[in-house]
């Protein structure tokens, strides 16, 4: 069970959130102008890195805001947590 | 004591009664079952699971591999280690072949659940533990200190060991009760700690009251589980006694060495009367010795090593036992027991028998490095001890004591004060100057252990009786059977064989597998590796797990305002999602066909009603939430009139459609969209989502307000007279009032917002109220006694005649709105929706995409079952069978006069008028495939 460092409330039990998946994948601005592979990509191909990893978690048992986590898939390490809009930070 | 043969001259305590196999013993206070049973004797205490041969204790602890028991009595409790099972009067058990029957009456039992946090959690209260824990909780630390044992000492318990010159358990007890009398420290008795996950999240589950029997006091949970969340945890948990694989291991009387000397010192029972040691190592002497003291004759110790301890040597030479180094044991031999030992010099030589009741054996002892492994910590193979200990960890955990491969009892003593001093330093506390340890006695020099693993055997033996995994019934035959099919990983070898798969999770077998495994294959067992350690660590109960969740808290039930009328007047409920729904409200007489059948005649002839409270209801406000909902719906809803009423399909961005309902505009800025049951938190999410991560700039927010408003549906050509007289200051022409709009007026003195949407096709309305007047309308629209109550099947029945799609049942997950039929509600106008893109897509515009469309079976009594898939032929051909769809909803109509279904099936509008079957038991049903609107496809009915 992660302890997640919510950037609004603190650190809580993983089981208070809810796993959104990789961060920066943005709606494209002008779906229509994708060739179908693009549109293909953004909606079916995500990375699965071994290491650190951008990510979306959603507070959902607490103050229902998503956020972003970099966290290492292989130890579980979370280098950084920020809020949605800011770009993802430099980690070790 | 004539009782009990085999107890020790002195031992005092209350007698215990208790029944094994049917037959009536006694034992003493403190017992487990184990040592009762050893103490009368008994030796043959299960069989084993594949083989059926007789199986006796083997060990002290949670690591036994044998003895399986079930409690009978008080309460049923299957696959208990007979080691662990503390006695108490009036125990009913049994051995066990293996497995267990589970209980067949329900549990009477409570169990209950703890969240704690600490500075410090230290696992075991043995000499590591309780040295960490001291330096820790002195400094004023938090400290939780657990231990799977009901007293504290661990090792200590088992020998006779003295600390500050008193007995090794007696020092253990004093300084565990002086820790509990500080204000931050717990001290967990009888608690297995079995799980060990990210962040220091530990799991532990104790035992309250299993050990008194049938007086546990009701009132106290009979088993609770811990969920600790520590900033550091020190892993004290010791080591478990491997054995040797040679022939007849598994004899009843074969028994690690050190689980001897806990019985001899702590249970105060003779586990035999003239034993045989073999061991690889010094610390079966120990117990030998012990066992001499006590009245065991040591006929002989077998030692693999030419040069055994010296001071080992003398002690033995002293009381006159036979010390034969460089021997093996060859083989146990006897009659479903130990009756002699067979011994051989290592190499060549003349073997001989040895009369013996008892075989010891210590193949040495290996680290519990369980939890340090399921907290991610890596591992390394130590020469010396013949065994892997804790490398590298990231968690802020450590481990103490033998359980990173300290031998001494001194060394662990301190090396548990170090562990104490860095978990202050880690937690944040002032680390004292110094620590003290309490004195221990000097141990005799040790020489070093030769890592023997297995027993060589004449050329015509197949080791098919040297045993690796007693439980699981896997012996050296096996693993090499396994390693000659090719199998070079223990992982895949125990998954060939099953080694280490059983109970006890091969805490005694485990290496001994491994290394057996290495040899077979010619490698270093350090280079071959472990099998991975999971939690749990030792069985747990799953009503431990369950805890209060069970029974009617096992899920929260959620019913409406109207629910107590609903249960009074006899409706059969229907989970959805958590909520309670009538299902249909049967007459005395009735059947649900029946019961249906008349509700549906009545909504379509003359007026009906049904709770349609649970629909999902979301308050959309702010200055952008018209532009918001015209992103999240494939239709328009900017242009809808304050006043009026919008259905509308969402779909996820793959196109395929998510959720649907209406949307009703109460004013420029804010809507109420209306959500299925079951989807009502995923579409607030969905929304919350969009609007946090892609749209921040929107001025919209979302609150949901599904329970503060209670719907009623009225339904039926005459819906409107009773409307009419419900609610006299309304308008209710189809003028003043047209379809898809909404109107306030107090309906029954209550103040409501009335809308005119029909989910059956029929005049109807949907009144809304505020919750707390739900049953008051309710009972008001009841009142006239003209009105049927309609449930759940019948509203089902009555949209499929309609061809309204269920988002979930008629679709799920795979299905366009296109593919509903319902190309009318995609914007064309619109720039872009969430989903639009996708409609564009090569694959939501194939030819052959499932369709959604009626099915009529030809025999009109015929009704298919949902999930049926559809076929071209009248007889199936060989499989594989290509399906071309499959039925999603199948009901008998009233108004059709006889069956009917939905279904998805490729190209189906195209096959509209063909023949296709479908199987209903054995055989295959002739349907015709019609459009999906099959009642009033013109929409006739819906203003009355």
């Amino acid at each position: 069970m992660l302890l997640i460092p919510c950037p609004w409330c603190g650190p809580r039990d993983e089981a208070e959130f809810h796993y959104g998946g990789q961060a920066h994948i943005a709606y494209p601005d002008n779906p229509a102008a994708l060739s179908d592979e693009e549109w293909a990509r953004y909606l079916f191909f995500r990375d699965n890195p071994k290491g650190p990893f951008a990510e979306r978690w959603s507070h959902t048992a607490g103050c229902r805001r998503w956020f972003n986590v970099v966290r290492d898939t292989a130890t579980n390490e979370i280098h950084a947590v920020y809020r949605v809009g800011e770009p993802r930070p430099v980690t070790a | 004591m004539s009782g009990q043969p085999y107890r020790r001259e002195g031992a005092t305590g209350k007698t215990l009664r208790f029944r094994f196999d049917g037959r009536d013993y006694e034992g003493l206070e403190g017992d487990t079952l184990a040592s009762a049973l050893l103490a009368n004797g008994v030796r043959a205490v299960a069989s084993s699971i594949k083989l059926g041969r007789p199986r006796g204790v083997y060990a002290a602890g949670c690591e036994e591999p044998n003895a399986l028991v079930q409690i009978e009595e008080p309460f049923p409790e299957p696959m208990l280690t007979a080691t662990t099972v503390e006695l108490y009067d009036g125990l009913v058990a049994t051995g066990l072949p293996g497995q267990g029957r589970l209980a067949d009456r329900p549990d009477p039992a409570r169990y209950d659940a703890v969240h704690a946090h600490c500075d410090v959690l230290v696992v075991g209260a043995g000499p590591a533990g309780i040295a960490a824990a001291g330096v820790a909780a002195r400094a004023g630390a938090r400290v939780i200190l657990a231990d799977e044992r009901p007293a504290p000492g661990g090792s200590l318990l088992g020998t006779t060991e003295t600390l500050d010159g008193r007995p090794g358990h007696e020092w253990a007890a004093a300084e565990v009760a002086a820790l509990e009398a500080l204000p931050e420290v717990r001290v967990l008795r009888r608690t297995s700690v079995i799980g060990h996950y990210d962040d220091n999240y530990v799991i532990a589950v104790e035992r309250r009251t299993n050990h008194l029997g049938a007086a546990a006091p009701a009132h106290v949970a009979r088993e609770r589980v811990w969920r600790i969340r520590a900033k550091r945890v020190v892993l004290a948990t010791g080591g478990h006694e491997r054995f040797v694989a040679f022939a007849g291991n598994d004899l009843p009387g074969v028994m690690l060495a050190g689980a001897a000397r806990t019985y001899v010192n702590h249970y105060r029972v003779l586990p035999g009367r003239r034993a045989v040691v073999f061991t690889t190592n010094d610390s079966a002497y120990a117990a030998a010795l012990d066992l001499a003291d006590a009245g065991v004759e040591i006929a002989a110790i077998a030692d693999v090593r030419q040069a055994p301890g010296e001071t080992w040597a003398a002690r033995c030479a002293e009381r006159g036992i036979e010390l034969l180094t460089g021997h093996v044991v060859t083989a146990a031999l006897g009659e479903g027991e130990v009756s002699s030992v067979r011994v051989a010099p290592r190499g060549d030589g003349q073997a001989r028998e040895i009369p013996a009741d008892l075989l010891l054996v210590s193949g040495g002892w290996t680290p519990v490095v369980h939890l340090f492994s399921q907290a991610g910590g890596t591992l390394r193979y130590d020469e010396g001890l013949g065994a892997f200990v804790p490398g590298e960890i990231r968690q802020a955990v450590e481990a103490a004591g033998f359980a990173r491969g300290v031998t001494t009892l001194r060394g662990c003593l301190e090396d548990g004060a170090q562990a104490g001093r860095r978990a202050l330093a880690a937690a944040g506390f002032a680390v004292p100057s110094e620590t003290s340890v309490p004195a221990a006695e000097e141990e005799p020099a040790a020489a070093p252990a030769e890592h023997l693993w297995l027993v060589e055997a004449p050329g015509d033996d197949d080791y098919g009786a040297h045993f690796v995994d007693l439980q699981r019934d896997v012996t050296v035959a096996d693993v090499l059977r396994a390693v000659g099919a090719g199998l070079s990983s223990v992982e895949h070898v125990k998954r060939y064989t099953t080694a280490g798969t059983a109970h006890d999770q091969g805490k005694t077998s485990g290496l001994l597998t491994s290394a057996v495994v290495a040899h077979a294959l010619g490698v270093d067992v350090g280079e071959l590796g472990t099998t991975t350690f999971r939690a749990p660590y030792t069985p747990v109960s799953f009503a431990a797990l369950a805890g209060r969740d069970r029974g009617h808290l096992h899920d929260p039930i959620r019913v409406t305002a109207m629910h107590e009328w609903h249960v009074a007047h006899g409706a059969r409920f229907e989970n959805v999602g958590q909520w309670k729904r009538p299902w249909y409200y049967p007459r005395p007489g009735e059947d649900m066909e029946a019961a249906v059948l008349r509700e549906c005649r009545a909504a379509r002839e003359d007026v009906a009603a049904m709770d349609a409270s649970t629909l999902g209801k979301i308050d959309v406000v702010g200055p952008d939430a018209a532009v918001f909902l015209d992103r999240l719906y494939t239709n328009m809803m900017s242009t809808l009139k304050v006043g009026s009423i919008r259905y509308g399909v969402m779909c996820r961005a793959d196109g395929m459609v998510f959720d649907d309902g209406t949307v009703i505009r109460l004013a420029d800025d804010r809507f109420l969209v209306t959500t299925t049951t079951g989807n009502a938190a995923a579409v607030l999410d969905w929304m919350e989502e969009w609007l946090q991560t892609e749209w921040p700039d929107l001025r919209v927010s979302c609150t949901s307000v599904t329970e503060q408003w209670a719907t009623v549906a009225l339904v039926g050509p005459r819906s409107r007279e009773v409307l009419a007289r419900l609610a006299p200051g309304l308008a209710v022409d189809n003028d003043s009032f047209p379809f898809m709009t909404w109107r306030e007026a107090e309906v029954a003195g209550i103040p409501a917002r009335i809308c005119r949407i029909s989910f059956s096709g029929e005049l109807a309305y949907e009144i809304n109220v505020s919750s707390w007047y739900g049953l008051a309308l309710w009972e008001a629209v009841m009142a006239s006694g003209e009105v049927t109550p309609y449930g759940t099947e019948t509203m089902h029945v009555l949209r499929a005649e309609k061809g309204y799609p269920i988002v979930g049942q008629d679709t799920d997950g795979t299905v366009t709105p296109q593919d509903l039929g319902m190309e009318w509600i995609v914007s064309k106008k619109k720039a872009d929706f969430i989903g639009k893109r996708s409609f564009a897509r090569a694959d939501t515009s194939r030819p052959d995409r499932k369709q959604l469309v009626g099915l009529l079976p030809e025999d009109p009594g015929v009704l298919l079952p949902e999930g049926a898939h559809l076929v071209e032929t009248s007889s199936l051909p060989e499989p594989p069978v290509p399906t071309l769809g499959f039925v999603t909803s199948s009901y008998r109509s009233a108004a059709l006069g006889r069956t009917f279904a939905l279904a998805l099936v490729s190209r189906g509008r195209e096959r509209i008028g063909e023949r296709l079957y479908a199987p209903v038991g054995a055989e295959l049903v002739p349907v015709t495939v019609t459009s999906h609107v099959l009642y009033d496809p013109e929409g006739a009915r819906r203003d009355g």
